[in-house]
């Protein structure tokens, strides 16, 4: 096991930010930071179950028919989630309802199966799930933070701003979404690129 | 048939048969949980909208023209009903609203079940103080937004949402009209 397995999709490979996949539910549900934490996790929670199973039975898979076991196994343990997010956590599935059966379709979660636990033992791939699945989670938890502070005025819920403040809706409106996703996607680059630089320059001058 | 296609067979067979064990067994002990927030959220809602009661109006439902009447009774007294209405007028998709009709028609509380509304537009039809602007009004006033001429406050930006709850409102108290004197026979 290596512990990269689990850094590598938090930072390197962060997939809404550095990989941009997984936007359907990226863009869709952030509305708010506590909807984006709760998408984030259930679909860890499918990623944790769906890399650890694959990468168990992936001897026995014939490649020709790899993709539709993937899929049975990935659509059965969201279905699981879904079912128990409506017993136990209602309100919240209540909000996100829509979107959890969609994990199904997230090609973060097919993605993973079909790169990383199809190749790697069991321990990694369960890294490597954990790792994605908290990558996803923070990128969420960003965008939906931000737009719920800008969309709203307020965050987790809380109300920010005085009354008679009026918040900039369209934030929380679908454009707000790729608003948002752009100026994170901007800064992002803006740190790698200065980060590389002096890296380079670290080289010239030493 | 060669050895690899029948262990295509084979394996998608398996992986789908225990898929379908596993989730059996997790509705099966998931079911009753699910059933009883579904009832739960009705039971909250029936709350908002009736005045006091004592009784288990989900359980002493009455059916008139194929729609169900929750009564609200108190020491036996009936005070209120509560019904469904739907407008499929909503900005995206149907909206469900459960309101409260004493026996005079007057509505005792509205609450909304379903929508698909814009969040921080169109859903602040679920705040309090939009709801509880139709407290009191009967079939005789005149429930639409202030735009359209009515009495009811819509806001900045949004008023298709608020006119479907008008709507759904209007058309809640006409059925309940008919109802009652239907009940009352």
């Amino acid at each position: 096991m290596k512990l990269a397995s689990l850094t590598d999709g938090i930072f390197k490979n962060n997939a809404v930010l550095k990989q941009v996949l997984g936007l359907c539910p990226a863009l869709a549900v952030t509305t708010s930071a506590v909807n984006g934490i709760a998408m984030g996790l259930a679909t860890t929670a499918v990623l944790i179950g769906s890399n650890s199973v694959v990468s168990l039975i992936k001897s026995v898979i014939p490649a020709k028919v790899r993709i539709p076991a993937f899929i049975v196994i990935i659509a059965s343990f969201v279905t699981v989630v879904d079912l128990m997010m409506n017993a136990f956590v209602h309100d919240l599935h209540k909000v996100l309802g829509l979107f959890i059966p969609l994990i199904v379709v997230n090609c973060v979660v097919l993605g993973r199966a079909e790169s990383f636990a199809s190749k790697n033992g069991v321990g990694d791939s369960f890294l490597d799930a954990v790792g994605t699945g908290l990558g996803f989670t923070f990128a969420l938890f960003l965008l939906g933070g931000i737009r719920e502070i800008l969309g709203n005025g307020s965050f987790f819920g809380l109300s920010l701003f005085p009354e008679g403040f009026s918040p900039a809706i369209l934030m929380i409106l679908p454009p707000g979404a790729f608003i948002v996703l752009g100026f994170i996607l901007a800064a992002n680059n803006w740190i790698e690129e200065r980060k590389r630089a002096k890296a380079g320059r670290a080289v010239t001058h030493g | 048939m060669n050895r690899n296609s029948v262990m295509m067979v084979v394996v998608l067979t398996v992986i789908a048969g225990i898929a379908s064990l596993i989730l059996a067994f997790v509705y099966d002990f998931t079911k009753d949980r699910i059933a009883e927030e579904y009832r739960k959220d009705f039971l909250k809602g029936l709350n908002v909208v009736l005045p006091e009661f004592d009784n288990e109006p989900d359980k002493e439902a009455v059916e008139v023209e194929g729609r169900m009447l929750y009564p609200a009774k108190k020491e036996g007294k009936l005070l209120a009903y509560a019904v469904q209405s739907v407008s499929p007028k909503g900005y995206s998709g149907d909206i469900v609203v459960l309101m409260g009709v004493d026996l005079e028609g007057k509505v005792t509380g509205i609450e909304i079940l379903k929508h698909a509304e814009t969040p921080g537009l169109g859903n602040k039809i679920e705040t309090p103080h939009f709801r509880d602007s139709f407290k009191g009004l009967t079939k005789d006033d005149n429930i639409a937004v202030k735009k359209d001429g009515g009495n009811i406050e819509q806001f900045s930006g949004a008023t298709i949402s608020p006119r479907a709850v008008c709507e759904a409102v209007t058309s809640g108290l006409a059925f309940m009209d008919k109802a009652l004197a239907e009940v009352e026979k």
